[in-house]
């Protein structure tokens, strides 16, 4: 809402000389909150000044500028003519212009633009004379404003050269804008901002709807509410008051004043009707509508739509009603508004055509306003307000204004009849323990300053201080005022917020943070340690990339959950493994130079739920136990996943040596050191998954066989769909198994003190056996005494046949409580070689 | 590059001198023609001295050793010409080799340790490496700014003895804004700039903030409560320098009896000098929000300026002082309703700030596309803990 400061002045007495900025911190302390403050942008000194000379002077350009001297009084300090070059010609020897002098600044597009002297086509030319484009009060290009053709005689005969200009010409004038909150209707209007204004300040306000208003003699103008279909129980008008003028000249200008208030409003003024019920509109708070008279055939009837009904509304658009849309029609039958949202084309006002002009001035539900606009996404600055809340008591006066105004701009005169179909309903009470103020608040405040703030705010109450409890009817224009925390705020928002006191709660105690919590710090930490990025992507992605990660028709990852409304059609839905979003992050990275790159993310994935819908119950009461039960269920599931994705190095090229590039080996190890800074201890079953290199993927899984995801290679055709670097490596893991699986607490094994025994055994298997498989069968043969073992080497070629491979494992053996002999560990070491011969033919060489 | 010939000496390594000069030199001359004759015996000690003393290296001493002190040295011959001698000569005779072979054996000693000193002083110099230009053979990563400073924040929470909460991204309507006394028909509601989940009719959203974690946590835990919710939460905002469709807050909730907004501001105080320094307090503007009531807008003290006047005006706040963080103030009877407590007994607080610009006001960090990007030189900026 943007608010004129000299239209507040007229409401609330302001303090002399108070700029812009102290209104703006003065009505955020109430709940104002500044947008932003605007100003003509001219700083002086602008000044009158009288051309005493003006030379011609033909430049090579073959531009002719004017070489001027101009009487600026004692202005520029010496009382000498001052030197300026001209480049316009619209002026003569003796006229008075606008000079703007070395130090003061014009608005450009590009900011303030401050004027010094400066040489120029040969002279040094000190200051400018302006034009009104310059000084941003009008669009005139012809030229140098001469002051006698914008400013009334009387104002002219009393200027002379230095004089200052910036008053005289408005340029001092400024528009606070502020955020208004959507409780408070009422303050879209400058009636509203002055009285919170008084609130803030004490200053004093004047109400501008206590104007003498009309009753009305005689029958008005046939209206008939007849909405047959509340919303929530609530007639969509409970108020229409029509006032008819005849015989105005709609096609006589706007007086000045009302078209530069609505300007500076953020209003563009149109036509003599419509910016009347616009002024009227932002200063009471009451949108207006005005119809011509000539084209009614029959009373004005409230209703709501008809199933088929149309309306082309005033911005030409055809809409098809719905039978929740209040309508005003022309004798219940030609659709002539939707009602206090935007009127049609028939009846509306001409100027030229129009002379005799009906005025509506009604109090729409603010439910159904809001619902008719959202459905045809149709926002208008009436439907703003009924949306918010208007006051009804306000609809006489805003009616009563508008008449007048009319009158006193267009000619014509009023009818005397006034019709007020009014159905208003008795506002409600609410019944106030005044401590609570002080026991919500956390200040002691004095019951009888309680009770004051009450009444301030506009409050009927019942009762006394020493009554602790009382009855409070809210004012007409504070609908959102419904119950006692309500009332107990605006006790705390007059006395001010400042004024609590600052004391730490005594929690109950806590337990920290949960396992899960701090699983995920150690996960993330372990991958930072380990040379990895975190970063967190967007989780919108598009069928496309499934295709593009080579996922089958049938893949359950294709199951997505898509949304209604998303940013980019392209990607519309939410991710269902962390490794579709994280390619755009690792292409980013190398695009801008970063060849070596490792990133994980943590965060949690969306499965859809099926088909269940969680229902919608509704505000202030408990759902029963069946019915959260539904939401919760309707809600799909998000677990927690981890996953990594790497290209480039792992170890870096540098002065100390060659480095080595990424590969599928690290990434299973990262996927590991994720399990081991949980503890948990996983399994490696080589797999095939789609988006996979086939023979570079591994499923990792708990000893009980759950999955809790792979690592490995991404397939070329992948890297290829995807833009990324060769040999891209990637792994995603359920955190949320693993977190599970660690939440046990780990007893410790004594250490042995012995030394240990090694061994190492070289086996030819054939190829086609796991290395997994064949370790697992050395530690099976090997028993108890087998500390560790590490394959640490693989040879293929002429020593060993085709189809077969040599795998080198050593063999750590320790015994907890003696020194083992030689005969026992060559015993524990053949017998593991037994074991693996057996599971697999394995021949030690 | 530095000099390898400045690298410093071990300590302890023997002087450089001449010590292993015979303390007999110029003793007399012994009797010629006689191999057991004292001039003679000298004769062999000086040049097995004069010997020794010219190994410039250990594999040089390795042949005097064997040259002046092996089996077939003069004084290992003189000492096996001992036997031959007359009985009373012999006693002479083996003292005078004796000592001969004992002041040679002394110097091969002497000069073996000088020269493994020697040695080890050079293999050191010849090891030496320039570690002064930074190693990266594999740089440490980073955790995210966000998530941190979500941490950090959570951190604080804890200590004032919270426990942390957390809910689903995608939220029933419900949660999201009925429980919150976000009414349908509430401009408040489309005010959110809500993702809506598809069909319509499944009454899904993307939650537009944590609050809805307020309604899970007193549903399932109850009260007395005091928890709070970093997350992730989004609008239907385009990205830009300054918004992004999707964002992090962190929710506070205390629900207990006599609780009051005078806690509500002590609690902000707490978390604002946790995030921003000692003194840096908190300030409360009367404000609207449909799960609140009172409601209030919350400011922290400038850090940089601390409310102080400068000229310029002070480029973090504005020269207003206060930096804008988020919504707060006491939960609405309707919120506690919908979540089956009883208003009469219980009261509280909620508030909810966003983790980015608590982040980027800590970190000066101008454009909000660099917490989303995911370069990977941007996290390198920051430490793991910040
Ligand atoms: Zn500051």
């Amino acid at each position: 809402m943007r608010v004129p400061v000299d239209w507040l002045g007229e409401y609330v007495t302001l303090p002399e000389g108070v700029t812009g900025e102290q209104i703006a911190a003065d009505l955020v302390s109430v709940g104002l909150e500044e947008e932003g403050l605007h100003t003509s942008g001219v700083g002086g000194p602008l000044v009158v000044g009288r051309v005493l000379e003006m030379t011609p002077e033909e430049q090579k350009n073959g531009k002719t500028i004017n070489w001027c001297q101009v009487d600026v009084g004692d202005a520029n300090g010496s009382g000498e003519p001052q030197g300026i070059v001209c480049g316009a010609h619209n002026f003569a020897v003796g006229d008075l212009v606008a000079v703007i002098l070395p130090g003061g600044s014009l608005p450009t597009p590009q900011g303030p633009l401050t004027i010094s002297a400066r040489k120029t086509y040969g002279h040094v030319s000190a200051g400018m004379i302006c034009s009104v484009r310059e000084l941003g009060i009008g669009e005139d290009h012809d030229g140098i404003l001469v002051l006698p053709r914008l400013l009334p005689a009387e104002v002219v005969a009393r200027l002379a050269p230095g004089d200052d200009l910036i008053g005289v010409l408005g340029l001092d004038r400024e528009t606070v804008e502020v955020n208004v909150t959507p409780d408070r209707g009422y303050c879209f209007s400058i009636r509203g901002i002055a009285r919170e204004y008084s609130h803030a300040t004490g200053a004093a306000y004047t109400d501008p709807a206590s104007l003498p208003v009309d009753r009305g003699e005689g029958e008005g103008y046939a209206v008939r509410l007849a909405d047959e279909a509340p919303l929530e129980g609530v007639p969509g008008c409970d108020r229409y008051l029509a006032r008819v003028v005849r015989g105005i000249d709609l096609t006589r200008t706007t007086p000045e004043w009302m078209a530069r208030r609505l300007t500076e409003a953020g209003m563009r003024p149109i036509g003599l009707a419509v910016d009347v019920t616009n002024y009227v509109m932002l200063a009471l708070g009451q949108p207006l509508h005005a119809f011509d008279l000539a084209t009614l055939t029959g009373p004005v009837v409230v209703r709501r739509a008809r199933p088929g009904e149309r309306l082309t509304t005033l911005d030409d658009v055809d809409r098809a009603l719905d039978p929740e849309d209040l309508l005003i029609t022309d004798g219940g039958e030609r659709v002539l508004a939707l009602a206090g949202v935007m009127g049609g084309e028939d009846g509306e006002v001409i100027p030229g055509v129009t002379t005799d002009v009906l005025l509506e001035s009604a109090h729409f539900d603010a439910r159904s306003v809001g619902r008719t606009s959202r459905r045809h996404r149709l926002s208008s600055e009436a439907a703003k307000r009924f949306e918010r809340g208007v006051d009804p008591d306000v609809t006489a006066a805003a009616a009563q204004l508008a008449v007048d105004l009319l009158v006193e701009h267009g000619g014509g005169s009023a009818d005397p009849a006034v019709t007020d179909a009014d159905q208003r309903p008795e506002r409600p009470v609410v019944d106030l323990d005044l401590t609570l103020a002080g026991r919500y608040v956390g200040v002691d405040y004095d019951l009888q300053r309680v009770l004051e703030i009450l009444r301030l705010i506009g409050c009927e109450v019942q009762g006394e201080a020493a009554d602790r409890v009382v009855t409070v009817r809210p004012p007409s224009w504070r609908p959102d005022l419904t119950d006692a925390p309500g009332l107990v705020e605006e006790v705390a928002r007059i006395d001010g917020y400042d004024k609590i006191p600052s004391v730490v709660p005594r929690a109950v105690g806590g337990r920290g943070l949960t396992h899960g919590q701090r699983a995920r710090r150690a996960v993330a930490t372990a991958l930072a340690g380990q040379g990895l990025h975190e970063v967190l992507t967007y989780p919108f992605v598009g069928a496309e990339r499934f295709d593009e990660l080579g996922l089958d028709e049938d893949d359950p990852h294709r199951d997505a959950v898509r949304l209604a409304n998303p940013l980019s059609d392209e990607a519309p839905l939410l991710r269902t493994a962390l490794l579709q979003t994280l390619p755009e992050a690792l292409r980013r990275n190398v695009s801008r130079g970063s060849r070596d790159v490792a990133l994980f993310e943590i965060d949690s994935v969306t499965l859809p739920a099926g088909e269940a819908l969680a229902p919608v119950p509704g505000v202030g009461e408990q759902p029963d136990e069946e019915v959260l039960a539904q939401i919760r269920s309707a809600v799909p599931a998000q677990p927690w996943h981890v996953a990594v994705m790497a290209a480039g190095q792992a170890d870096r090229s540098g002065w100390w040596g060659r480095g080595r590039p990424v590969d599928v080996v690290d990434v299973v190890g990262w996927a590991h050191a994720v399990a081991d800074a949980l503890g948990v201890e996983v399994r490696r079953e080589q797999s095939e998954r789609a988006s996979f290199h086939p023979g570079r993927c591994v499923d990792l899984t708990l000893a009980d066989g759950t999955l809790v995801g792979w690592a490995g290679e991404l397939h070329p055709t992948v890297v290829h769909r995807l833009g990324l670097p060769p040999r891209t490596s990637a792994a995603e893991l359920e955190l949320d198994v693993l977190v599970t699986a660690s939440d046990h607490r780990t007893q410790a094994s004594p250490l042995s003190t012995h030394p240990p025994a090694t061994s190492d055994v070289a086996l030819e298997v054939p190829r086609g056996v796991r290395f997994s498989a064949v370790e697992e069968s050395l530690r099976a043969g090997a028993g108890e005494l087998l500390e560790s073992l590490e394959l640490f080497d693989v040879y293929a070629g002429d020593q060993v046949a085709q189809d077969r491979h040599s795998l080198a494992f050593r063999m750590h053996f320790r015994a907890p409580d003696r020194t083992l002999t030689t005969q026992e560990v060559n015993a524990a070491r053949d017998a593991a070689v037994d074991r693996a011969a057996q599971d697999h033919g394995a021949v030690q060489r | 590059m530095s000099d390898a010939n400045s690298h410093p000496s071990p300590a302890g390594r023997p002087a450089d001198t001449d010590e292993g000069g015979s303390p007999h030199e110029g003793s007399g001359s012994a009797s010629a023609g006689s191999a057991l004759s004292q001039e003679s015996v000298e004769a062999h000690v000086g040049q097995a001295l004069e010997a020794i003393a010219r190994a410039r290296d250990l594999d040089g001493l390795k042949e005097a050793r064997l040259a002046h002190a092996g089996d077939r040295s003069p004084l290992a011959l003189a000492n096996r010409a001992i036997g031959g001698l007359p009985g009373q000569e012999k006693a002479a005779a083996g003292k005078l080799v004796g000592q001969a072979r004992g002041r040679v054996s002394q110097a091969l000693a002497r000069r073996q340790q000088e020269l493994e000193a020697e040695r080890d002083e050079r293999i050191l110099v010849e090891e030496a490496m320039d570690l002064t230009v930074a190693p990266g053979r594999r740089p440490l990563g980073r955790r995210h700014v966000l998530t941190v400073t979500a941490e950090r924040m959570a951190d604080a929470m804890v200590g004032m003895g919270w426990e942390i909460a957390e809910g689903p991204q995608v939220e029933a309507e419900w949660f999201n804004f009925d429980a919150l006394n976000f009414d349908k028909d509430h401009p408040a509601r489309q005010m959110q700039d809500t993702f809506f989940v598809e069909p319509a009719k499944a009454g899904l959203v993307l939650r537009t903030h944590t609050s809805p974690v307020q309604a899970r946590s007193l549903l399932e835990r109850g009260v007395p409560l005091y928890v709070a919710v970093p997350g992730k939460t989004f609008r239907t905002d385009e990205l830009d320098a300054t918004h992004t469709p999707v964002f992090h807050q962190l929710e506070g909730l205390a629900i207990d009896e006599g609780l009051t907004m005078a806690h509500l501001k002590g609690t902000l105080d707490r978390l604002a000098e946790a995030m921003f320094g000692a003194g840096i307090v908190s300030r409360l503007r009367p404000a609207y929000f449909p799960f609140t009531e009172p409601s209030a807008e919350m400011d922290f003290r400038c850090f940089v300026c601390r409310g102080e006047p400068t000229a310029p005006p002070c480029r973090t706040c504005g020269g207003t002082g206060w930096i804008e963080w988020g919504g707060c103030g006491m939960v609405h009877h309707n919120v506690l309703r919908a979540c089956g407590v009883d208003p009469e007994r219980y009261q509280g607080f909620a508030f909810g700030m966003g983790v980015e610009r608590t982040a980027m006001f800590r970190h000066g960090i101008a454009d909000m596309r660099e917490l989303i990007e995911g370069d990977v030189r941007f996290n390198a900026q920051f430490g793991m803990e910040i």
